[in-house]
């Protein structure tokens, strides 16, 4: 009898603990709100599983526990029964499945209107670059990386020149415009990760990956590594501040005028 | 399917290989310390594991200590904290379920299940033993060498493991651990392939594939999937420990480390984790297909109910463990690899989601019209049922590509596999060592401080790993020692983490009851006679107990009977072992063999 309750009570606290619990995501701030519907409805299917699989143990742990005249009934099979539980719980999964790889599919395409710019990663600290005027990035080369050219840009392609580069700062992005994010890391694998974009992807030495993704609230969000990076990783942090457009275009205005003065005595 | 006809002694098949000749040991030496029998190499192999497994709680405690109480203690540094959960990772997953599960209940349960005298390569098996004390020892040994151990998280990802910013990566921590698991994986592959030749080989006369106990079931396909997936991290380890020894670049591409260039270029950083989890995603099965069927034959024997479906249930095993081999990218979302993998990984992870639900109905359905009693070892195994459930379902959410997009790498991992693959495996531990530990010593481990180890162990593991996963849900990333300074992190956060530590250190402290118990009852147990559970397995009706060398006296086992042949009506109690002949069952006989 008290296991039986104690197991009910397992089901319906974890329940309950669901549903009033303060921990929950943060507020989104993306366009990955499908992200989250996939996996309310996850957390749908899974829950109900849970809680009818305990409740039933708890009813036979109850209704055919130990009694001196009781026998087990003797049933080795029953394949009608066993069919029907396999046909259902691949019904369930791919009620699952299919919204996942649907979101999936819009998760690795990127719009054709998406804006490239550059994460860049090493112990500890972001980079970033934005591409200037010309709306495109340099190519680069781990090995140029040098004091003067902290992200290893290659000098020769045109496209440098105007390239906004910020070591160690903040990103600002303009909200509602989608950005496709290209990452490289100089070192070790890091992992960006904005918890309010939802989106989350390795950087990985050697390999240029991506993500893509459109701010759709205005404010500043803490930017994480969330892949194992040496011992400074929990330090390893950045912020991202979403603008309004107009906003965005002045501060990076800005930013173009002081990279060409820094490039100024050079061209003279 | 076969199915072998019931009935007299007649209707077995003769015996086609003849009784083997053990080898016999003369001296105290040969007996108990470098022992052939496989019941020594057993308990020899169960001591280590668990001492191995008492180190790597107090690891635990050491991390919750930090997490719970951060900047308390101030000898858990960045350093510190990486390292133990490097070597309390690595420690839990390899050298303490799998060398548990294989080594120790494969090497006692195989031979006296099947009806055997002992392994097939008794010698083989005592140096499986002896090379897994050496990888130990090494893997130990990296505490106490400069730099101390590796602090490269247990998935040793490159190029960090072998840099200079991580501890023991330019030092010793990661030549040991990388030669420690190297040992470990010859020393497993010579008790790998006795468990796996003995099943095939060595049954006695009637024991049939499809009438041996699904405890062996899974400790034989466990033991084959692992000589299957060992391999992977072996090659993986050999080229991490060439590019950390001899400047090689198998993982490493062109880096700038701290703006200094390196000699390397390259290598892939990839191809480490595709070697690393096509070897850690079957290792999660290699460590829950033993589980499986231990206890299915737990659930079955203390409800004096057959299995429900035995078939379905070898079946599935079968297919989990096959399909286990597709499914290794799923750990890998967003590791940087072609997303397009994420469809394929995505649907074979989901696919094995159904034979494991099958698992799942069949033993609930076992207990339904059971007469179940509450003993210890059920305890646990109802408690297997409900964690392995609850870690299997959050399975879903990061097997489904994009749901696992959000989560991958926080806290919600982390509650994830310590339920599914952590305390699940470990409730089936305990629960089998209170089932077999009468005919290991021939005595009763004592009930009540069972049950006390039992309740805090499960309610309190369920109430630290249980809200663990709303703080992954909330952003919260694994491997921080620090989660100060993020702007989403509320003071609650911290009150739940002190929570989670202090309910950690109480179910730790209870491990000692069991330790306790353990050697308490060894002098003091209640004497339990050869089959205190009324079970039908051919290792309750050995002539002795505990049994001897050799196992079963003059004569070998003759098997009439399918493992489960409890509460047969007409019979005159209810359970008939599988050593029993007469009595055909009135039951659909054809259903099973």
């Amino acid at each position: 009898m008290a296991v039986a309750l104690i197991l009910v009570l397992v089901a319906v606290g974890s329940v309950v603990f669901h549903l009033v619990s303060p921990w929950w995501w943060t507020p989104i701030a993306s366009n990955w709100r499908y992200i989250d519907n996939t996996l309310i409805i996850t957390f749908w299917i899974t829950g109900a599983v849970f809680v009818a699989v305990v409740l039933f143990m708890a009813y036979c742990i109850y209704r055919f526990r130990h009694q001196p005249d009781r026998q087990a009934h003797y049933e080795p099979e029953n394949k009608k029964l066993e069919w029907w539980l396999t046909i259902i719980t691949g019904v369930g999964v791919a009620a699952m499945l299919a919204p996942g790889l649907f979101v999936w599919q819009q998760f690795i395409t990127v719009p054709d209107d998406a804006t490239d710019i550059e994460i860049f990663g090493q112990q500890w600290q972001w980079s970033f670059r934005l591409p200037g005027p010309d709306g495109q990035l340099a190519s680069t080369g781990t090995h140029l990386i040098s004091p003067d050219n902290p992200l290893g840009l290659n000098q020769d392609d045109p496209r440098s020149r105007d390239d906004v580069v910020i070591e160690g700062g903040e990103l600002r992005l303009p909200v509602g415009k989608p950005v496709k994010a290209l990452l490289r890391s100089a070192d070790v694998l890091h992992n960006f990760y904005v918890p309010e974009f939802r989106a989350k992807m390795d950087l990985v030495p050697g390999q240029v990956s991506y993500i893509w993704f459109t701010p759709t609230r205005t404010g500043t969000f803490d930017i994480l590594c969330a892949e194992l990076c040496g011992v400074g990783h929990p330090q390893m942090r950045g912020k991202v501040i979403v603008q309004e457009e107009s906003e965005y275009q002045a501060w990076l205005r800005d930013q173009i005028a002081r990279s060409f003065a820094r490039l100024a005595p050079e061209a003279n | 399917m076969v199915d072998v006809p019931l009935g007299p002694a007649g209707a077995v098949a003769p015996a086609d290989v003849e009784d083997v000749e053990l080898y016999h040991p003369h001296s105290w030496v040969t007996k108990y310390v470098f022992s052939q029998d496989a019941k020594v190499i057993a308990i020899q192999y169960s001591f280590v594991a668990l001492s191995v497994g008492l180190i790597a709680l107090v690891l635990s405690w050491l991390m919750r200590l930090q997490l719970g109480f951060p900047g308390v203690f101030s000898f858990i540094d960045a350093n510190a904290y990486y390292q133990f959960i490097t070597m309390h990772g690595m420690m839990m997953v390899v050298y303490v379920l799998t060398a548990l599960f294989l080594g120790g209940f494969g090497n006692y349960l195989i031979p006296l299940m099947v009806g055997a005298r002992d392994m097939v390569f008794p010698y083989v098996n005592m140096l499986s033993f002896w090379i897994y004390l050496l990888a130990v020892l090494v893997l130990v040994a990296s505490f106490f060498a400069p730099g101390g151990p590796t602090g490269a998280g247990w998935t040793l990802y490159p190029p960090q493991a072998i840099l200079s910013g991580t501890p023991g990566g330019q030092e010793w921590g990661i030549i040991l651990m990388l030669a420690s698991l190297m040992i470990f994986i010859i020393g497993f592959t010579m008790g790998g392939l006795n468990y796996v030749v003995t099943v095939l080989q060595a049954r006695a006369r009637g024991m049939t594939l499809m009438r041996m106990p699904l405890t062996v079931w899974g400790i034989f396909t466990a033991s084959f999937m692992a000589l299957l997936a060992f391999p992977a991290l072996f090659v993986g380890a050999v080229m991490m420990l060439f590019d950390r020894l001899f400047g090689t670049s198998f993982f490493m591409p062109a880096i700038v480390e701290m703006g200094q260039p390196l000699e390397r270029n390259g290598g892939s950083p990839l191809l480490f984790q595709h070697l690393f989890w096509f070897f850690g995603h079957p290792e999660v099965y290699i460590v829950a297909l033993p589980a499986f069927g231990i206890v299915s034959d737990l659930i079955s024997t203390h409800a004096r109910r057959n299995i429900f479906g035995y078939r379905m249930m070898v079946w599935a095993l079968l297919a989990i463990g096959a399909l286990s081999f597709v499914v290794w990218a799923h750990h890998m979302y967003v590791s940087g690899m072609n997303p397009y993998f994420g469809f394929f990984f995505a649907t074979t992870t989901l696919i094995i989601a159904i034979p494991t639900a099958i698992k799942v109905y069949n033993w609930i359905l076992t207990l339904w019209r059971g007469n179940i009693h509450l003993t210890v070892p059920m305890l646990f195994a109802l408690a297997f049922i409900v964690t392995f459930v609850n870690g299997g379902l959050t399975g879903l959410f990061l097997g489904n590509v994009v749901v696992d997009v959000p989560l991958s790498d926080t806290m919600f991992v982390v509650a994830h596999f310590h339920m599914v693959m952590g305390v699940a495996p470990i409730l089936v531990i305990f629960g089998a060592i209170y089932h077999w530990y009468p005919k290991v010593t021939g005595r009763m481990l004592n009930d009540t401080l069972g049950k006390l180890h039992f309740w805090v162990t499960f309610l309190g593991a369920y109430l630290i790993f249980f809200p663990m996963h709303y703080l992954g849900l909330m952003g919260i990333p694994r491997r921080y020692h620090d989660i100060a300074d993020m702007s989403f992190v509320t003071p609650s956060v911290h009150t739940l983490n002190a929570f989670i530590t202090i309910v950690a250190l109480v179910v730790g402290a209870t491990q000692l009851v069991f330790v306790f118990n353990l050697f308490w009852s060894l002098r003091h147990g209640t004497p339990s006679g050869g089959n205190p559970w009324r079970a039908t397995t051919l290792e309750w009706q050995t002539p002795e107990t505990p049994p001897p060398h050799g196992n079963w006296g003059k004569e070998l086992p003759v098997v009439y009977r399918w493992a489960y042949d409890y509460s047969v009506p007409g019979a005159d109690q209810d359970f008939l072992p599988q050593n029993q002949p007469g009595l055909t069952r009135t039951a659909p006989g054809s259903v099973h063999g």
